[in-house]
């Protein structure tokens, strides 16, 4: 098949993949935050909520659509598109495989391979600060100007840690691009300690990660740095005067931002698709993970709390016996295992960014900016120098 | 394919240049000037200079034009009123930018020998290891000077932008 | 016309830098003045990295790199001087800064 039938396929599939993980991360958070706080979310439309995001969508595009008459048009306007575009654009980048070999076109399970990869990630975290921006300029409104001017400033300020901790785990790879940078976290170490960036000698890049994290919960305007967008401090921040699908462009871009952070640190740190323990044995992680759904959801069915679950249980348990048989199949294990590896390492982060997002309080802007600049600033940098001075002495 | 993506993004260019130069509101021109950089980073990637095209975006896309708009909100920079100009410049202005250019294109044509065709992806030379190794060999003394430099420009803009402690 | 040569490159950093030039001369208020200086200097960023291409050596793209290192530290210093200079005399109007005298 030609590359440009092949691109439009890929981009159909990832496409159609985020934008389906965007909505039901939502799900996902409001239930995880429910039960951090002792009750149960999202639990009437659709079996447990799962129909939720639909009826979510349906109501963000039936609203009314206010443009204030006292706000700058066009840059009213163009603010949620620069926005939303920026944020999905950045996802054609990322790799979710290695190479596959299917129906006799073999392709990368990456939209498109750049040899700068992480360098494009960067320029578009750096453009999208002007969303932000313009969205609270030109809505005309105190609340929103102070709320947007913050929080491009919180971004540009993390953008600093962000990058210098980003270039560590390059000087161990030696290389720009995602896939070079996954491919040289292959392999184990004596055998079963995985060569992730984080374990990798000459300098594991433990406070690396730790540190990219901390500015990343920074760079996506989540708690405990999200002032600028806090419910009780600036009504909602910049943006304020943003109704129906403007405010859902807003909404998506902070969950999709949210899904490449995480992706960048699975890539960067975590291995990207590398398993834990080395193949074959891995290749049965996925099945047995999912036969212990299967059995959980029996054991659930024991003792159901509510009528629908009598219903609802079995037919998960099937749908997860039949993901485990799909996944056990040697043909499409070469392309389902590898992103079964990343999409749990991405989604374990995105659950800690959840986690986080429950229990802690929020930092007061002085505080945010004095921590980015005197603290995190200098951790990232002497990183980057105890990392350049171990890989140059070894 | 290399002309057309040249032609567009060049339109792109020249379009926003002039809507740089033509807007009364200063946010409006900021803006130009981000597709303006934009479009020269796509012009930098068909000309083989990746690492280029990223610096610009990092650099002056996110970094420059963000410190200028935030100037802009900060002082709240209105519309500039149309003072009276002399009548020479109306006038004479733009035939007098074209004599402009229409030299220089002259002096292209004339005093350089032929240029090759561009054709994407004939020369990726580049990459950030090839920049690296030229900056820290043959180039180091300058990169060290300039790190001086932004470190003045630094202590100069703190020391500028205080509030005076009475 | 199936190829690009690099001298059309050339005369579009022609173009940019007669139209920064223009901006530079015509415009009253100090901050698209200051933008059309950064006009000028992304147009001389394009010839250098053009020219590169042209001879196939990289010097050109370091001096490049050099160019927008040098623009960055430019604008923060400018700006904060525009920022003095609007807290002392309350304009952006270069017309109106017209004397020594405060």
């Amino acid at each position: 098949m030609n590359f440009y039938l092949v691109s439009l396929i890929k981009i159909a599939v990832v496409f159609g993949i985020f934008m389906t993980t965007l909505a039901y991360l939502q799900w996902v958070e409001r239930k995880v935050l429910a039960h951090i706080q002792s009750r149960t979310g999202p639990l009437r439309v659709g079996p447990h909520g799962l129909l939720q995001p639909m009826a979510d969508v349906l109501k963000l595009l039936t609203k009314e659509d206010l443009l204030p008459p006292y706000a700058n048009k066009v840059f009213f306007l163009l603010a949620p598109f620069i926005a939303v575009s920026l944020a999905l654009v950045s996802i054609s980048v990322i790799p979710f495989g290695p190479e596959i070999n299917l129906f006799g076109t073999r392709t990368y399970m990456q939209i498109s391979d750049l040899d700068v990869g992480i360098l494009f990630i960067l320029a578009i975290s750096a453009v999208s600060v002007y969303g932000v921006a313009l969205a609270g300029w030109s809505s005309n409104n105190k609340y929103s100007l102070i709320g947007g001017l913050r929080s491009s400033a919180q971004m540009i300020s993390y953008e600093l840690p962000l990058t210098l901790v980003i270039v560590s785990p390059l000087l161990l790879a030696n290389t720009l691009s995602f896939r070079g940078i996954t491919d040289a976290q292959a392999g184990f170490y004596l055998g079963f300690i995985p060569r992730w960036s984080i374990f990798q000698m000459p300098f594991p890049q433990i406070f690396g990660f730790i540190v990219f994290m901390i500015a990343g919960f920074a760079e996506t305007n989540r708690i405990p740095f999200d002032l600028p967008e806090a419910e009780n401090e600036l009504v909602a921040g910049f943006h304020t005067e943003y109704s129906s699908m403007k405010f859902a462009c807003f909404f998506m871009s902070e969950y999709a931002n949210m899904v490449t952070i995480t992706c960048v640190a699975t890539l960067l740190f975590l291995g990207g698709w590398h398993p834990l323990f080395p193949a074959p044995y891995s290749n049965w992680v996925p099945s047995l993970v999912f036969l212990f759904f299967a059995g959980v959801f029996l054991f659930q069915l024991m003792r159901p709390s509510r009528k629908m679950d009598r219903l609802t249980y079995p037919v998960f348990a099937a749908g997860s016996v039949a993901l485990a048989v799909l996944f056990a199949v040697p043909v499409l294990q070469t392309f389902l295992v590898p992103a079964f590896w990343f999409a749990s390492k991405v989604g374990a982060l995105l659950f800690t960014y959840i986690w986080v997002r429950g229990t802690l309080p929020r930092f007061r802007y002085d505080q945010l900016m004095h921590f980015a600049w005197t603290f995190l600033f200098p951790c990232a940098l002497a990183n980057l120098l105890l990392t350049a001075l171990f890989v140059a002495v070894f | 394919m290399d002309t057309i993506l040249f032609l567009i993004f060049a339109i792109i260019a020249v379009a926003c240049a002039f809507n740089l130069v033509l807007q009364k509101h200063p946010i409006s021109s900021a803006l130009s000037l981000i597709g303006v950089m934009s479009s020269l980073a796509v012009l930098y990637l068909l000309l083989g200079a990746e690492f280029i095209a990223m610096a610009q975006m990092i650099v002056y896309g996110g970094a420059v034009m963000v410190l200028f708009i935030f100037v802009i909100m900060l002082l709240n920079a209105e519309s500039e009123k149309s003072s009276g100009k002399s009548w020479f410049a109306q006038i004479a202005g733009f035939p007098l930018l074209c004599a402009l250019v229409a030299m220089f294109v002259f002096l292209i044509r004339v005093a350089l020998p032929p240029m090759r065709d561009v054709h994407f992806g004939d020369w990726v030379g580049g990459t950030a290891e090839a920049i690296g190794m030229l900056l820290f060999t043959k180039y180091l003394l300058p990169f060290e000077v300039i790190s001086i430099l932004i470190l003045v420009a630094i202590l100069g803009a703190v020391v500028l932008a205080r509030k005076e402690i009475d | 016309m199936a190829h690009v040569p690099v001298s059309w490159y050339l005369t579009l950093s022609a173009i940019l830098f007669g139209i920064g030039v223009a901006g530079f001369i015509y415009r009253k208020s100090i901050i698209t003045v200051f933008m059309s200086i950064e006009l000028m200097l992304n147009a001389v960023n394009l010839s250098f990295v053009a020219f590169s291409y042209e001879l196939h050596r990289i010097d050109g793209h370091i001096y490049s790199f050099f160019v927008m290192v040098v623009a960055a530290a430019e604008a923060a210093v400018g700006l904060a001087i525009i920022l003095t200079v609007f807290k002392n005399r309350g304009t952006l109007q270069i017309d109106e800064v017209d004397s020594m005298k405060l």
